[in-house]
């Protein structure tokens, strides 16, 4: 019998009744991350039929996706900068927290922030757990060698109320990343080729494992960016084995273990790596010694090309050339050079300290461009604590940045934070589809490196031009 | 859950390749507590023009579209964001079943559960259909076929418990909540505690 793959030993040990032919496998759920968009309805459900929550220690709460990004300090500021719809959806999630007796991070926590920062940050994402929310960038919490994946309002719903998901094993896919990232490539480029390479589909129906010489020199926030952007090549779960890097991440968290409890689960976590003979029903390599910055043309992530390199040409291909109209680009052209409206550093891809720190070094001294607007959104409040406590909110208002509050924000316009139509945004985010940011908005994904290079020429840039120079 | 059997309907084409949940369901339309009314906002940003009206010529605008309740859309349907607001908001607007050669893990997992039969197809089978809108179809989950109307059944993957859900109309929360003491035991037994 050939060895056991990472995915393969959290996923066995997690299985309450075995997968048959007629039926699936009743999974067990470690931590259910909760935000206030995806969940009404399942709370409701559970109010219909007169059922508790059955773990409410097993779950955790904050407000991030509709939640204003301007200062909140008191439900009646709400009322003020809130859309009513959203206003009502946050406190819908503030009264069932309170009701099923659920830690939420609201306005008044330190810890509030985006779903997919804070249960890193806190603690509470941790190897070997099965961790699953009502939002498909789940997939982040992977990074810490966790399964972790995104599910649908119903599935909420059977969480809450039995703890366990009914689930079918996917295939397992390795994907090897080797080569040194040479200055001003990061983490975000290596993602975005990588879906560039095997297509937004490429990974529909199997769980993800990142491994090679590129993935380990990456500090956690690096990998979480990686993980992140899995869904985005179409797979729910992408992790990577735990080891120093990550137990040095989680050592002190106010969640993670303590004492001797702590050094059983680095003993537990150290024998979770996939076995040397451990069979992937796909392998996948990728060299990056040789990667430039990417950035996105298109209407998904996978229409991506290297910074110096022009737009394809699909022919007539509908959806490329309907994908081209609606970003005012053609083939032929180079991204470099476009002019640039907007310029969004956020979202749970690219908003922790690794990011916000890269960016206070590139922009120290410069001006962002008079034809263009900044927002920078910090991931979490710690992470804005963080930042400030560091001096880098200076830097960035210095700058001509606009310096927010926590949350999703611009990366899916859901709180009023939008790009207008029409214009054209580089965002560190992860979606670049049709009014994703705004109806009508243009989206062009890249790292925060490229956002502020971008941010500094109101075009399209190099950040290897900002490091030369 | 309604019970579904066989759909038989004329199909709604949409041939793009690729749609995502926030074309389905844009972002704006996630600040609701119910699931009422969602097919109002499907495909809003391809559906209406900027002042809100119809824009005729979008196949959703079109005479009949509202008894089409077989949707075929061009490659790789339905990735992206999680929101159930996706599936919620197509089952409103009349579909129980959609159409293409991919259909992305989440968004099948959430259409499943609201009785919408996700149907995958070889791409022969695919550029038929997308070359005869309105064709009349039969989704047969019984059989676990697509037939089409010059007589040809096409299968389509679909597990045998989904089958079944679908064909009884099953609530999977009441079938978990059955094995509450398998989930007991296995809490009480399992090597750590999370």
């Amino acid at each position: 019998m050939s060895g056991r793959t990472l995915f393969d030993k959290v996923w066995d040990e997690h299985i309450v009744v075995p997968e048959s032919e007629d039926a699936p496998a009743i999974f067990y759920i470690d931590l259910h991350l909760i935000h206030e968009v995806t969940t009404p309805q399942a709370f409701s459900l559970l109010r219909e039929r007169g059922l508790e929550v059955r773990r409410p220690d097993l779950h955790l709460a904050t407000m991030d996706h509709s939640t204003p990004t301007v200062p909140v300090s008191s439900l009646a500021d709400l009322d003020v900068v809130a859309e009513p719809q959203a206003a009502g959806q946050i406190r819908a999630m503030i009264d069932n927290c309170r009701d099923f007796g659920i830690e939420l991070h609201g306005f008044d926590s330190e810890y509030r922030g985006i779903v997919h920062v804070i249960g890193p940050e806190l603690g509470a994402t941790q190897p070997g757990k099965t961790i699953v929310c009502g939002d498909s960038h789940s997939s982040t919490h992977g990074a810490f060698g966790a399964i972790a994946f995104g599910i649908g309002s119903t599935e909420v719903g059977h969480v809450l109320a039995t703890q366990c998901l009914l689930q079918r094993k996917p295939q397992r896919m390795a994907v090897t990343i080797d080569g040194r990232l040479t200055a001003g490539v990061s983490a975000k480029d290596v993602i975005l080729a990588l879906i560039g390479e095997i297509g937004v589909d490429g990974g529909t129906g199997y769980a993800i494992e990142y491994r090679g010489s590129t993935i380990r020199a990456l500090n956690m926030e690096q990998r979480m960016t990686i993980c992140n952007m899995t869904i985005e090549a179409g797979a729910r779960i992408g992790m990577i084995a735990p080891d120093d890097t990550t137990i040095d991440y989680l050592a002190g968290r106010p969640r993670a273990p303590q004492g001797d409890a702590w050094d059983a689960a680095v003993a537990r976590w150290r024998a979770l790596p996939s076995d040397p003979d451990a069979v992937f029903d796909r392998e996948v390599s990728l060299d990056v010694s040789g990667l430039e910055p990417m950035v996105t043309f298109g209407t998904n992530p996978g229409m991506v090309i290297p910074i110096s390199g022009r737009i394809p040409d699909h022919g007539d291909d509908v959806s490329f050339r309907k994908a081209l109209e609606y970003m005012g680009l053609q083939a032929g052209q180079p991204m470099l050079g476009t002019p640039v409206d907007m310029v969004f550093v956020g979202s749970c891809t690219n908003s922790r300290m690794t990011d916000l720190r890269r960016v206070a070094e590139l922009l120290r001294g410069r001006r962002v461009a008079d034809s263009l607007s900044m927002l920078i959104v910090p991931g979490s409040q710690s992470v804005k604590h963080q930042a400030e406590a560091e001096g880098l909110h200076e830097i960035f208002i210095a700058a001509g940045a606009e310096w927010r509050e926590s949350g999703c924000s611009m990366c899916l316009g859901m709180n009023g934070d939008v790009v207008p139509p029409g214009k054209l945004c580089v965002s560190t985010s992860n979606r670049n589809f049709e009014g994703r940011q705004g109806v009508g908005a243009r989206t062009v994904l890249a790292s925060p490196e490229t956002a502020v290079a971008s941010a500094i020429a109101g075009r399209i840039a190099d950040p290897r031009e900002l490091l030369a120079a | 859950m309604e019970k579904i059997v066989r759909i038989e309907s004329p199909t709604l084409v949409l041939p793009q390749d690729d749609i995502d949940t926030d074309q389905i369901m844009p972002a704006r339309y996630l600040t609701t507590t119910t699931k009422e009314g969602l097919g109002d906002a499907i495909f809003a940003d391809w559906r209406y023009d900027a002042d809100g009206r119809p824009i005729p010529d979008f196949p959703l605008n079109q005479p009949g579209a509202k008894d089409c309740k077989i949707l075929v859309t061009g490659n790789n349907f339905g990735c992206g964001s999680s929101r159930e607001h996706a599936p919620w908001g197509l089952v409103d607007f009349g579909f129980r079943a959609v159409i293409s050669t991919q259909i992305a893990d989440i968004f099948r997992n959430n259409a499943l559960k609201n009785g919408l039969v996700p149907v995958v197809v070889d791409s022969e089978t695919h550029a038929w259909l997308l070359a005869n809108p309105g064709a009349r179809l039969a989704v047969d989950v019984e059989q676990r076929r697509l037939e089409l109307p010059d007589g040809r059944s096409v299968p389509f993957p679909l597990d045998g418990f989904s089958r079944l859900c679908l064909m009884e109309g099953i609530d999977q929360l009441g079938y978990l909540l059955k094995h509450e003491d398998a989930i007991r035991r296995f809490e009480e037994t399992r090597p750590w505690q999370p």
